[in-house]
């Protein structure tokens, strides 16, 4: 792989950019390897990358049904945020975060983290005490946030109409080192870095079988022929359910289409994100100058990509509400990911039933921030066969033995 | 939009004037049942893509609940019946087959 440099970047101008790599390799499958991770979105490239950077298991594929990065790595609002109010919850997306902070230096692909700042409104007495106390816990669990007041909010985010009829900003959960990043940059530099290591990434092409034998898999069957492995890693976000039922599993998730949509771009008129979860939207503004705008999910089962149009009607009307200024901008673009939600809206980074058989699933609203993180847990689970810290709380064992990590009470929203 | 035919008015109920009550046909456990029931009854759900039965509530129309049998990979709807069915009646599942043949859902087929 040839370094992205400045020198480089001079090098190519002055010979016509001839000499530019394919950023990673296409290969056809071999007949067997190490480890097989279905999914090649930001989670399963994550994985393999973290597989081999920290456990030295290069022997990987990266299966992949369409392209790299075209679910809900391409198809998200690319918030990154770690102030979740519980401790297993905060410690893995603040790992996810702080790795996010040096991702572009690591993977030598500029994923333009900009830690603009995050702040979620609080914009009902119930959000008020609620924030204040993830702002405590996140004290303790040494996650940098503060509660600030309506002014700080006014002064950090001028376009903010604070005195809202229906509901006024009462104050907002500040965290300063959160932002965003450009979301097909993550994917495509942790691809890049795979293939460096002798990864091989194989797109287009779909897994029809887990072929299993006395309760291990042996391999899966593909429509780019079979597969074999000693260890499969299951990472597919919105069909984790297709994925479980041919392995011989059941998850408890459900599928459901999340919507976004983007503005016409304008100039520069917000440098922070903005969640209001009282009136369920939240928004940024991306490098392109369009505002982009992120909703809640349909309320049925859907593998269409596509949600509803009252949602989005939904999510503008709210928005337009604490950001006046937006009622005369056009909506350029709208679409939708599927989304795995589990009961208590929290992460899968588990063993399954099959011995060698590994799920990291259930990120529902808020897969992108969590990426490396998530690789990170996934890929010291599965060289190790027993979860690690950051993944030891979110195990399939957690529903039937009752112990949830409930942040749909804590965040009570989409995240 | 969603558009569902309520069995018990009669009309044809845009997806606003609905409320999505998840799964259909859930045995419900209660107390003195093993873990592996509770889980199964709170958290382990039908995630098809493909034919599916959801219960719905026509909560801006008459109120009653009722089931719809859909598809999740095309959002078509093969048929509604009313929440009192402990299985879904014949039609609807000759409505599926004409559209879906070999289809399954749980144990139904």
């Amino acid at each position: 792989m040839k370094r992205y440099s400045v020198l480089a970047i001079a090098r190519e101008a002055l010979r016509g950019h001839l000499g530019w790599d394919r950023a990673w390799a296409s290969p056809a499958p071999r007949a067997h390897y190490d480890v097989v991770i279905v999914g090649a979105g930001g989670h399963g490239l994550a994985t393999a990358y973290y597989l081999g950077k920290n456990h030295g298991i290069r022997n990987v594929a990266i299966v992949e049904k369409g392209w790299l990065g075209g679910g809900n790595t391409g198809r998200n609002t690319t918030i990154i945020r770690s102030n979740y109010l519980q401790d297993p919850s905060a410690a893995i997306y603040e790992k996810s975060r702080s790795l996010y902070e040096t991702l572009s230096q690591e993977l030598n692909y500029n994923v333009m983290f900009s830690p603009r700042g995050v702040m979620m409104l609080a914009q009902t007495q119930h959000e008020v005490r609620g924030y204040q106390r993830t702002a405590h816990a996140n004290a303790l669990q040494g996650v940098a946030t503060a509660y600030i007041g309506p002014q700080k909010v006014k002064e950090l985010c001028p376009i903010i109409h604070i005195d809202g009829p229906r509901y006024p900003v009462l104050g907002a959960l500040w965290q300063p080192r959160g932002g965003t990043a450009r979301h097909d940059a993550v994917a495509w530099g942790y691809a890049r870095a795979c293939s460096d290591m002798g990864m091989d990434i194989i797109q287009q092409c779909e897994v029809t079988a887990v072929r299993q034998s006395q309760g291990r898999v042996t391999g899966i069957s593909t429509t780019k022929g079979d597969i074999a492995c000693d260890k499969l890693g299951i990472v597919v976000a919105g069909h984790s359910g297709e994925l479980a039922r041919m392995a011989g599993f059941r998850l408890p998730v459900e599928s459901l289409a999340l919507q976004a949509l983007v503005s016409e771009p304008i100039k520069p008129c917000m440098d922070v994100v903005v969640m209001a979860n009282t009136v369920h939207g939240y928004m940024s503004q991306s490098d392109k100058g369009e505002m982009v705008i992120g909703g809640g999910t349909d309320g049925f089962n859907n593998f269409t990509q596509r949600g509803s149009f009252h949602h989005i009607e939904e999510t503008v009307r709210a928005l337009i509400e604490t950001f006046p200024m937006l009622s005369r901008l056009k909506m350029l673009r709208q679409w939708g990911g599927i989304v795995d939600m589990t009961g208590d809206r929290s992460p899968i980074i588990s063993p399954t039933p099959l011995g060698n058989c590994f799920i990291n699933c259930g990120w529902g609203t808020g897969g992108f921030k969590a990426i490396p993180g998530s690789g990170w847990a996934m890929a010291d689970l599965m060289a190790r066969g027993t979860p690690g810290p950051l993944a030891a709380a979110f195990g399939l064992d957690r529903f039937r033995a009752g112990r949830f990590i409930d942040e749909s009470v804590a965040a009570g929203v989409a995240h | 939009m969603l558009t569902l035919h309520c069995p018990h008015c009669g009309t044809l109920a845009a997806e606003t004037e609905l409320t999505a009550g998840g799964e259909a046909h859930l045995k419900r456990f209660g107390p003195g049942s093993d873990d592996d029931s509770f889980e199964g009854y709170l958290f382990m759900r039908e995630n098809p893509k493909g034919v599916h039965f959801e219960r719905w509530r026509h909560s801006y129309g008459c109120g009653k609940w009722f089931i719809a049998a859909r598809c999740t990979a095309t959002l078509e709807v093969f048929g509604t019946y009313p929440a009192q069915s402990s299985a879904p009646p014949q039609h609807i599942r000759d409505a599926i087959t004409a559209r879906r043949p070999g289809w399954g859902w749980r144990d139904l087929a």
